[in-house]
This record gives C-alpha cells, sequence and structure tokens, in this order.
C-alpha cells in the first residue's frame, strides 16, 4: 500500500459533506438515509444520526451489479435493509467514493424495488471523475484526480474514526 | 481426485453432494441466502442476477414441492424456467439421459436442475458436461435415488443457523427412515461439515444404514434415549411404500415407537426446534401437536429454501 502526496483526512472531509447535507436538506419532509455497504453505509449511519434521521437503511447491490457475468457473484454480499416505507420518501444515497457511476445505478434500481421513491439524492465523500454513465452527486466533500490503477478506500478504525488511503490495484 | 463440483478456482460449478464440499464454501452458501431472504419481503421480490438465463427443470420423478422451490427461486433471479414432464417426454419414447442433456444444452440451457430415481445421475450430466466442455451450463442435484439432496441439506444447515446461531455446541438428531432418506445422508454430511460435535440417528434396526458410527453418527434405536438434551431434531418422512416391504409392521406401530409426540419433545432441550422436509405424515412419523406447536420450525424451513436455491443458483451461474 502506498500513499500517494493526496493528502485526504476523512474525518475532516466527512464534516464538510455533513454541514453540506444539513444546509441542503434542512426541513425536508419524509427525508431518509440510506449508504451503499461498506464505506457507504458508516457515512450514512453517523449523517442520518447528526440530522436526527430515522428513516434509514443500507443496501448492497451485488444483486444488481452489471459485472455479474464477468466477474459473478461477490463473496462477500450482505443482507440490504430498509427500515421505512419507499413510495414518496426523499432519499439521501451515501457512497463514499463516486466513480464510474455503476455503483450508483445499481442501488437506484435496488431502491425501486423496494418501492417508488418522491427523489433519490446522491452524497459522497470523494468524487474521483472517471464517470462511465450520466451520473451527478448533490453533495461532494472533494473533487480529485486519482489515477485508474488507484483505489480509494474509506476504513474505520474499531474506534470508528475514519480514514482513507490509495491502494494500487 | 479433483472434486467435479468445483472449478479450478475453487468456485461450486455444480451442486451434486455437500460431502466433500469444503466448509467454506457451505458457509459462504448460508451467507448469500441470507442476502436473499428479504427479497421475498419486498414490493418487487425479484432480482435482476439470472436474466438472459434459462434454467430447464429436469424431473424424471415427481416432488411437486422441490420442483416448485425451485421454480420460484429461478423466478426471483429473473432466469427464465422451462418445466419438463419427462415420464412423458422422449425418456419414454426411449432418448437416452445425455442425448437429452445434449438436445437442451444445444437450445442454450444455462443450468440443469435434476431430480432422478436413480443415485448418481446428476454426476453423470455433470461429468458429460466436463467431458464435452460446457463449462458455463451447470447442474445442481434435486435429489437423486438414496444418495444426496444437497439443497435439502442446506436449508436445513440455514435452518439450524437461524434458530440456533453457532453449530458449535449442539447436539442434533435424526429420526426415522434413515436407510432410505437422501435428506438424512445430506444433513449428516452437512452437520459434520460445519462442525457440530453431536449428530445422532434414531429409527428401527431395520431402518438403519450400516457404517453410520464410521460418518460420526451417534445411533439410538429408543427413540426416548436419543431424544434426552438434543437442541435439533429432523424428523424424516416415513414413505408409505416400506410398509409392503415388511420393514416395519404397521403405521401405528411406528407412531408408537418412534412418533414424536409432545411428552417425547420434552425429553429434549426446552428450546430444542423440530424440523420435517415435508411432505408431513401427521399420527405416523409427528403428532399434530408437535408439528403445528411453538417449537416447530417446518414451514420457516420453506421458506428459507427459496433463498438457499437463490443462493446456490446464483452462484454457480455466475462461477
Amino acid at each position: 500500500m502506498t500513499m500517494t502526496d493526496l493528502d485526504l483526512d476523512a474525518e475532516a472531509l466527512y464534516a464538510q459533506l455533513e454541514q453540506q447535507v444539513k444546509t441542503g436538506l434542512a426541513g425536508t419532509s419524509r427525508l431518509a438515509i440510506v449508504g451503499i455497504y461498506s464505506g457507504g453505509a458508516w457515512l450514512a449511519e453517523r449523517l442520518a444520526r447528526s440530522l436526527g434521521v430515522t428513516d434509514t437503511g443500507n443496501i448492497d447491490v451485488s444483486f444488481y451489479r452489471d459485472d455479474y457475468a464477468q466477474k459473478g457473484l461477490h463473496p462477500d454480499v450482505r443482507p440490504s435493509q430498509i427500515n421505512f416505507d419507499v413510495n414518496g420518501a426523499t432519499i439521501l444515497l451515501v457512497d463514499d467514493v463516486l466513480y464510474t457511476g455503476r455503483t450508483t445505478r445499481a442501488a437506484i434500481n435496488t431502491l425501486f424495488d423496494y418501492g417508488r421513491p418522491a427523489k433519490i439524492m446522491l452524497a459522497a465523500l470523494i468524487d474521483r471523475g472517471g464517470r462511465q454513465l450520466p451520473v451527478a452527486a448533490d453533495y461532494v466533500a472533494k473533487q480529485i484526480n486519482v489515477a485508474d490503477h488507484e483505489l480509494l478506500i474509506l476504513q474505520k478504525t474499531d474506534d470508528g474514526r475514519l480514514s482513507l488511503t490509495v491502494d494500487h490495484a | 481426485m479433483h472434486n467435479p463440483q468445483l472449478n479450478k478456482h475453487g468456485e461450486l460449478q455444480h451442486l451434486l453432494t455437500i460431502e466433500g464440499l469444503p466448509r467454506a464454501v457451505v458457509t459462504r452458501i448460508l451467507d448469500t441466502a441470507s442476502s436473499f431472504v428479504g427479497v421475498g419481503d419486498r414490493d418487487v421480490k425479484k432480482v435482476p442476477l439470472m436474466r438472459g438465463k434459462s434454467v430447464f427443470n429436469l424431473f424424471f420423478e415427481n416432488s411437486t414441492r422441490t420442483r416448485t422451490t425451485f421454480e420460484i427461486a429461478s423466478k426471483r433471479l429473473s432466469a427464465d424456467v422451462i418445466n419438463l414432464n419427462i415420464s412423458a417426454s422422449s425418456a419414454s419414447k426411449g432418448e437416452s439421459l445425455l442425448d437429452t442433456i445434449d438436445n437442451l444444452a444445444a437450445m442454450h440451457a444455462d443450468m440443469f436442475v435434476v431430480r432422478h430415481a436413480q443415485s448418481g445421475a446428476p454426476y453423470l450430466i455433470a461429468k458429460h458436461l466436463i467431458d464435452t466442455h460446457q463449462p458455463h451450463v451447470h447442474v445442481v442435484n434435486a435429489g437423486d435415488g438414496r444418495h444426496a439432496h444437497p439443497t435439502q441439506g442446506l436449508l436445513d444447515m440455514y435452518t439450524i443457523r437461524h434458530y440456533k446461531k453457532d453449530f458449535s455446541n449442539l447436539t442434533v438428531a435424526v429420526v426415522g427412515d434413515i436407510l432410505h432418506s437422501r435428506v438424512a445422508r445430506s444433513d449428516i454430511h452437512g452437520l459434520t461439515t460445519l462442525g457440530v460435535p453431536e449428530v445422532r440417528a434414531i429409527g428401527p434396526r431395520t431402518l438403519l444404514p450400516t457404517g453410520l458410527e464410521q460418518m460420526g453418527v451417534r445411533v439410538f434405536t429408543d427413540m426416548n434415549e436419543g431424544l434426552k438434551g438434543v437442541d435439533v431434531i429432523i424428523m424424516l418422512r416415513l414413505q408409505n411404500e416400506r410398509m409392503s416391504g415388511a420393514l416395519l409392521p404397521s403405521a401405528q406401530e411406528y407412531f408408537k415407537s418412534y412418533g414424536l409426540t409432545p411428552e417425547r419433545l420434552a425429553l429434549a432441550k426446552p428450546d430444542a426446534i423440530v424440523m420435517h422436509p415435508g411432505p408431513m405424515n401427521r399420527g405416523v412419523e409427528i403428532d399434530s401437536a408437535v408439528a403445528d406447536g411453538a417449537q416447530a420450525v417446518i414451514l420457516p424451513q420453506v421458506t428459507f429454501g427459496i433463498a438457499v436455491r437463490m443462493a446456490v443458483m446464483s452462484m454457480l451461474a455466475g462461477s
């Protein structure tokens, strides 16, 4: 594992994201927050707590991925959990890193199989560019350029602190 | 010898039997199934994983329940399902099993779900697909003769894990016609693979196969002795045709010695669960008071069975 010269303080980025979301979504009725496993789920949990949102969920997009035919089923699928009625809800989808947009596409399809939301928005800690689908985030803490062969990985320590590392694929 | 169920990456290629499957593979199937359980509760009870894949249900032996659960599992994975009633089709015109398979493969089958009265028939098909270099076509054994019924064994393991959380301290009793039961064999292999320390087989001497002790199983012919302190009771269906074969005196006699009554259930641990693969013969192997009682988990087994079959099929189709 190699750190690039990027200075990525995940906690500081989270604080920025939280501020943006708080400002942008103040007073939204029937707001729900849904994280995409695994990094997005950690962020979503903290955002929901901080905003006092009780309609929450986490989704694993493995059953909706478009690379199943090439890669097969992901070995660590987790159960998706949605604890609210998706019909008519305004859902903030949370992911750690926005890249090709394929995960977002799969997550939106997953949500629609639970019902018809009024609106879906997207928050991401980092937008690393490289989109392959027409997808954009509504809230993002930082935009950076990362080489294609590098992976940005959000990790959580035992005491709950977040950190970002760059790994070479 | 190379396990024909696994490809060269160690992934599941065919599911023929639990025997010899690495524990990690069995655990992964159960873990994956847990993610499919919730799909049945949603507005849309389908996921698109197997969209465009064709699953052929080849039931050379009748089984409405198993065929239906495989059909539901396939449809919830968005596969196209084709049910072939073999006894009414080409097999009765004399076509060989492998000719049937070749013809269906030529129709671009992606998966065969096979139920056959002959032990080993699914092996024969899987070996043929390997020999003819058709690695994209997968076989699931849906019960072959007395040999194996791996998806039933896996759904039983899923049910036990759901209620008991952990296999490492359990005593599990399998009760009834173990000699003729592919379910019993698959359960015993599943339980030992997952590290259950004590597996018991309970039944009349005439319905117990030899060699159980070599599989690590404790054998009881006295049901009251065998049920003492168990955590899980797996009842087996007593097939009516066994009565005529002079293996048993009568259904009433059998119930007197081996029927699961509330009094006998009280010998097990207070939180013991009662399982049955169905269809049940009430008053033969199980009393209605037990079958409908608080400790029975027979209907949850059916629900979990769909998720387990979805897990197996999606892992095979993606390998």
